[in-house]
């Protein structure tokens, strides 16, 4: 797997200082269980913060602060722990990990709505300040041509997609904003799975979709 | 006071004098005010979390409590936290160090790069009741003893980047540090830090890459 698009700086600036919505740290995350080279710049960013916490003034701490953990230190409830049996890491399915922890198990257990055209789609559970959703784009099929009034992340899962900017495979990312008015097209031969969080509602051109946008939260 | 694992000096389970002395310094300098200009960058955080990991030293444990919780509770009060729930946090970011001490690995992250990463999870968990999502770990299999050339590579990167650090134009740290307060939204954040950050990022690359190709 070759991976072209990758996450921008600022994105995993921001996802290394833990300042993205849950729905787009879900992206950064899965794309991360995809990319060794973002997930070697990402953890540059960590480092970044661990200089800066190194850094910072020492605020003071209230009396008696350290003699409270160091009594925590030998309750029950907090021995040191032993490493888990059993990694985080990833099954034989196609979810990478941190999404196959939102849906429940791999793609077997999501709960797929149709939004016509033979267009499906998952809402999954994250906080309201973005929303994530899994898209499943038959192949050959056009997702209606949309704009958006923030960003948009879509990282592809499976099978492809082309747009006017590129071409968009498993593994790859695209970052759009406002300033992109795109109709993606699955290619041929497979059919499309993706993983897309925005943070504001899709803007649709055409009247139809737009009805029933509400409807379907997208 | 830098501790090398292959220097005669390396102070072993049974000088307990030195660990002492540590948390003798540390205290004194947070009593008085007495402070080393050098102290920070000299001494070995890492050598005092791996007693923390392989004896439970809890005189380890307070002269790293002494350095990091200080500075956990200002970043949290910095980014936007209460002063009381900043330090019952600090607090437990403090707790976390010492139960997942079996995770410390130096060849992979410097201590105040792990505290960062145990500080920012516990901010959100706080103040969103949000999660973040992580990455899946990598498999990799029965740790090996970290390779002592990587240790050092790991420890320049991080004197490296607190020297770029503080050698940076005011306006530029400050954009850093509001980045990770908080204070920019994730279109406001420059991409270009001016930090030394390649070296760091193709060190770890070559890790994965390694690890990768050990796995197939």
């Amino acid at each position: 797997m070759t991976i072209r698009h990758h996450l921008s700086d600022p994105l995993l600036m921001a996802y290394a200082a833990g300042q993205l919505p849950e729905a787009f740290s879900l992206v950064v995350a899965t794309h991360l269980s995809m990319c060794d080279d973002c997930r070697a710049q990402a953890a540059t960013f960590d480092a970044v913060g661990g200089a800066l916490i190194d850094r910072a003034e020492p605020a003071v701490m209230d009396a008696g602060s350290l003699d409270a953990v160091l009594a925590r230190l030998d309750t029950p409830a907090s021995p040191p722990v032993r490493p888990p049996v059993r990694p985080r890491v990833r099954a034989a399915g196609l979810l990478p990990t941190p999404l196959a922890d939102y849906v429940g198990g791999d793609l077997d257990r999501v709960k797929w709505r149709s939004i016509g055209m033979g267009v499906k789609q998952a809402i999954l559970p994250t906080d309201r300040a973005a929303s994530a959703r899994l898209l499943y784009i038959p192949a050959g099929r056009a997702v209606p041509d949309h704009g958006h009034r923030g960003l948009e992340l879509t990282l592809v899962l499976q099978g492809a997609f082309s747009d006017s900017s590129d071409r968009f495979g498993r593994g790859d990312v695209e970052i759009a904003d406002q300033d992109m008015q795109h109709t993606p097209v699955a290619e041929t031969g497979m059919d499309c799975i993706c993983l897309a969080a925005t943070d504001a509602p899709l803007r649709f051109t055409d009247m139809l979709p737009r009805l029933v946008q509400p409807l379907f939260r997208i | 006071m830098m501790f090398d694992a292959t220097d005669s000096t390396y102070p072993d389970a049974d000088v307990l004098p030195q660990q002492y002395a540590v948390a003798t310094l540390a205290r004194l300098r947070r009593n008085k005010g007495f402070r080393l200009a050098s102290d920070q960058m000299n001494t070995d955080w890492a050598a005092l979390m791996i007693r923390v990991r392989d004896q439970q030293d809890k005189a380890a444990f307070a002269a790293l409590f002494r350095h990091f919780a200080p500075r956990v509770k200002s970043f949290l009060m910095r980014s936007g936290t209460g002063a009381a729930l900043a330090e019952e946090c600090a607090q437990d970011v403090m707790a976390t160090l010492w139960q997942k001490a079996h995770l410390f690995d130096e060849s992979r992250a410097s201590v105040a790069t792990w505290v960062f990463t145990i500080a920012r999870n516990r901010r959100i968990d706080a103040a969103r009741k949000a999660r973040r999502a992580e990455p899946e770990d990598l498999d990799w299999g029965p740790a090996p003893a970290p390779d002592q050339a990587e240790v050092m590579e790991a420890r320049q990167d991080t004197d490296r980047l607190s020297r770029a650090m503080a050698d940076l134009p005011e306006k530029q740290r400050a954009l850093i540090e509001r980045a990770y307060f908080g204070d920019l939204s994730h279109s406001e954040i420059a991409a270009e830090t001016g930090l030394p950050l390649g070296t760091i990022k193709s060190r770890i690359r070559l890790a994965l890459d390694r690890l990768r190709h050990a796995m197939t």
